[in-house]
């Protein structure tokens, strides 16, 4: 398992730390006992769990800063939390910490739909956004899969995506600023918080580092994002391949093209049949890949590339091709793509969720790959992929309580994921490093480039108080791993001892 | 030859890095002028140039930094795809042919004494032409970064896939740092297929009719890729689907026009960019009311970036900006030596140098070119 050691507060260390809590905030805001601790054990990566020294659940900014000095004045870790949906243990507690939960910071503060800007407190929910802009016939485009439960705090933490990335980016893309507290207890605009701002900053690009960085930077208290005019029209189509190949092939083939759909989804058999037995999308279960196509734009354009993109999938060997016919159809079709993870759940007492990205190329020998490795490793694998971004999520199916099978499904992730650096992509596409991916990171950057990360991360909390022991690993933790990877016959920790 | 030339690059850092002298980066010299004066000696990344790869179907273009801006922008267009910031260039539009000749395949070393933007320049000076509000920014379309560190490290971050978290987005963080972090060596950028149809259309307004037409078309779900408002006339820019374009020309109304007014203002040919007075760049709220200080204006991105002509002083154009909720810049016809960019807050410089540090300890890269104390 990659969870550091436990480390414990000493009583009196706690109640220390306790007393000047409950001296800084209301005693509403301060949990401290075992049943009120729990449901902070774990965030959306369940396998990993541990009780928080302390959770607070402040209500202002000026009681998250009486927080962090608490913290300072006793050399406690913070773990920041928005609603706890993330699948790679960001959120995880330290048991010798604080975790700082981000629940009450749950109001819209302005919608301005001239600038086209909403300004919102972090625990605000992704999909309340979309959904307070629509009377202005307005949305905010990220839309991960936990739109309806997770938060914009936390989408900023992990830099999340989504099934339109393609075309309307990450949460990077559509951030304009962001208030943060800083460690110190500094607190920064990047980019203009109290009004609409423009679409750039003086000095360096701030946002870009902030986003994605897993809460070891800096809490975000509140988010400016951007709103686009929602489409006229959206239509998705349907394809049914007898290869995975094929399906990638039709990929490559819809954006050689020049076509930029706003969502290109596909799924293999495995993935097919879980998602058509749980939802009834109206899925060919006998088709080794699916894929899915989704256009918007207006009217006109939508009429005029729905054709083009029909015929592009034919010519490129779809056994089949389905056009949904009215807005219920095209719900469907999405129901089983979005409710595939918890199709599998169905199937399977348990499943490990990989997060890899490759080029989009690499998919034929990516996918034959995982099929290989699901014989060496015995256990069965079903593939939802985000085509149009190569982000590529390998289910694997396991048994917890089976001996040996938890440990077999982390080796057969850990292979998976190997495979997508040595074809040129990363371990995380959207879903963060967290406490999950420590180990493969050691495998995708060299000593002197964690190093460099470690050196950000002390510009901006020098004391390391911020979520230590995520999403960045120690070379030493890199050496405990084992992961040494000799890359150009040079060995990557050549300093380190090994274990 | 590239592999050589990066590591002489890594030496002359390394050398630098010991003595502590300062390093002044260039690439083709096209954006000299932006940015504060750096004195030191040359670290020249001209001859570092070449394509690494170029996959159209995987939309990534990657390529080292001193290679033409051109002739990445001509490789794009054979296969009808662009950058989708449309940088500007500010120099000469394409190298002469580089009497090398030679070596590898498509490495082009620039020719001394010409002023050529390059894709490395590109990236560190981090300016975005007149798609950018709907096409997105340079460090939008920055998939991953090869850089030489101050300490002389070689490290490369992100990589060439659209979706990438895997630690700090570092790559992102080069655009605009104007090389006081660390030497761009190579990057990896998102390209988009050019759109099948493009027409630009005129039509006379005032200047808040022209603002009140840019938010309400804002506010629609219209294929507008640039806007131009300068001196009782209002262009804007279709880009899509044929019908698209068609149905949003009869929103729009107007007359068609010549295209190249978008390159002239992205290069900065127009009349309005000619002559000595000072020239400030405001970055504004889309929708913020006129400047409205004394001096000529030219307006691009739907309304969000404002250039302005104008002898006031710095205090009185940075104060009118800041209470619309901007920043302005000092963009051309200055010394090299006054305040350029808008002063950041100290608590924000603060951060600023510890982040420089951590890239560049010894302070060697570009020191003041964005700001005196870094």
């Amino acid at each position: 398992m990659n969870a550091p050691a436990e480390v414990l507060l000493s009583p009196t260390q706690r109640s220390a730390l306790l007393a000047d809590l409950r001296n800084a905030l209301p005693a509403r805001c301060v949990l401290a006992e075992a049943e009120d601790l729990r449901p902070y054990e774990c965030d959306g990566l369940s396998a990993y769990r541990r009780l928080p020294a302390v959770a607070v659940l402040p209500e202002t900014i000026e009681q998250i800063r009486a927080v962090l000095r608490v913290c300072r004045t006793h050399n406690v870790p913070v773990v920041a939390r928005g609603a706890g949906t993330g699948l790679s243990g960001g959120a995880l507690p330290l048991s010798n910490g604080v975790l700082l939960g981000l629940a009450k910071f749950n109001r819209i503060l302005e919608i301005d739909p001239d600038n086209r800007v909403a300004r919102v407190q972090p625990g605000v929910r992704n999909l309340a956004i979309s959904e307070a802009a629509a009377a202005h016939g307005l949305y905010y485009a990220p839309d991960p899969s936990s739109q309806i439960a997770c938060s914009i705090g936390g989408n900023v933490a992990e830099n999340s995506g989504g099934v339109h990335c393609l075309k309307y980016g990450l949460t990077v893309h559509n951030v304009q600023a962001i208030k943060l507290l800083t460690m110190d207890g500094e607190l920064l605009e990047i980019g203009e918080c109290e009004k609409p701002g423009g679409l750039d900053n003086p000095g360096y690009d701030l946002l870009a580092v902030l986003t994605g960085s897993e809460g070891l930077l800096g809490l975000v208290v509140e988010v400016t994002v951007r709103l686009l005019p929602k489409p006229e029209r959206a239509q998705v189509l349907l394809a049914a391949y007898d290869s995975v190949e094929r399906a990638g092939e039709a990929v490559a083939a819809i954006i050689g093209a020049g076509v930029i759909p706003a969502g290109l989804e596909m799924m293999d058999n495995p993935a097919i049949r879980a998602a058509e037995a749980f939802v009834h999308a109206g899925y060919p279960e006998d088709a080794a890949a699916i894929l899915l196509c989704e256009l918007d734009g207006t009217n006109e354009e939508v009429s005029e590339e729905i054709m083009r993109v029909r015929q592009l999938l034919l010519d490129s060997g779809a056994t089949e091709v389905r056009t949904a016919a009215d807005e219920a159809q095209r719900q469907r079709f999405w129901a089983g793509r979005k409710g595939a993870f918890p199709a599998v759940g169905r199937i399977s007492p348990d499943y490990y969720c990989m997060d890899g990205t490759i080029p989009r190329r690499e998919l034929g020998r990516v996918l034959g790959r995982i099929e290989e490795l699901s014989v060496e490793h015995g256990l069965q694998v079903a593939n939802v992929f985000h085509a149009g971004d190569g982000n590529l999520h390998p289910l694997i199916l396991f048994d917890a309580n089976r001996p040996g099978e938890l440990e077999r499904a982390e080796a057969f992730g850990t292979a998976i994921l190997d495979l997508c650096v040595a074809v040129g992509g990363t371990v995380t596409g959207e879903h963060g490093v967290g406490i999950e991916k420590l180990a493969p990171m050691c495998g995708q950057f060299t000593a002197g480039e964690l190093e460099q990360f470690h050196a950000v991360k002390a510009a901006f909390d020098p004391a390391g108080l911020l979520n230590p022991g995520k999403a960045v690993p120690t070379l030493h933790r890199c050496a405990e791993f084992g992961r040494m990877h000799v890359h150009h016959g040079e060995v990557k920790f050549p300093d380190l001892p090994r274990f | 030859m590239s592999d050589d030339h990066e590591q002489q690059l890594v030496e002359q850092v390394r050398r630098a890095a010991e003595a502590g002298s300062p390093l002044a980066i260039r690439g083709g010299n096209s954006k000299a002028f932006y940015g504060r004066a750096v004195k030191g000696e040359s670290l020249d990344l001209s001859g570092h140039g070449g394509v690494v790869s170029y996959e159209p179907t995987e939309l990534v273009i990657t390529a080292r930094a001193g290679t033409p801006l051109a002739e990445i922008e001509a490789l794009l267009a054979e296969k009808d795809q662009m950058l989708p910031f449309e940088p500007p260039h500010f120099g000469a539009l394409a190298p002469s042919p580089s009497p090398q000749g030679g070596g590898e395949p498509r490495a082009t070393s620039l020719p001394r004494g010409e002023r050529v933007a390059t894709f490395g320049g590109m990236l560190a000076a981090g300016l975005s032409g007149p798609r950018r509000p709907w096409g997105g920014a340079v460090r939008d379309a920055v998939l991953g970064v090869k850089l030489l560190n101050g300490r002389g490290e070689v490290l490369k971050f992100g990589g060439q896939v659209m979706k990438n978290v895997a630690g700090y987005d570092l790559s992102r963080l080069m655009a605009g740092s104007l090389g006081t972090l660390a030497v761009i060596l190579e990057a990896s950028v998102r390209v988009l297929p050019k759109p099948a149809v493009q027409i630009t259309l005129v039509q006379e307004a005032n200047e808040d009719q022209a603002a009140g037409r840019l938010v309400a078309w804002g506010r629609k779900p219209l294929p507008l890729s640039a806007s131009l408002y300068h001196d009782g006339r209002l262009w804007v820019r279709l880009s899509g689907a044929e019908q698209g374009v068609a149905a949003a020309r009869a929103v729009i109304g107007g007359e068609e026009a010549d295209g190249d007014i978008w390159r002239q203002t992205r290069d900065q040919t127009l009349p309005f960019f000619q002559g000595d007075a000072p020239l400030w760049r405001v970055s504004l709220p889309t929708a913020a009311q006129a400047l409205d200080l004394s001096g000529a204006t030219l307006s691009e991105w739907g309304g969000a970036l404002r250039w302005l002509r104008s002898d006031l002083s710095a205090g009185a154009i940075r104060r009118r900006a800041a209470a619309l909720g901007g920043h302005a810049i000092l963009f051309r016809g200055h010394d090299g030596v006054c305040e350029v960019f808008h002063p950041l807050p100290p608590a924000m410089l603060l951060l600023h140098k510890r982040l420089k540090a951590a890239f560049d300890p010894r302070g060697i890269f570009n020191p003041g070119r964005m700001y005196a104390e870094l």
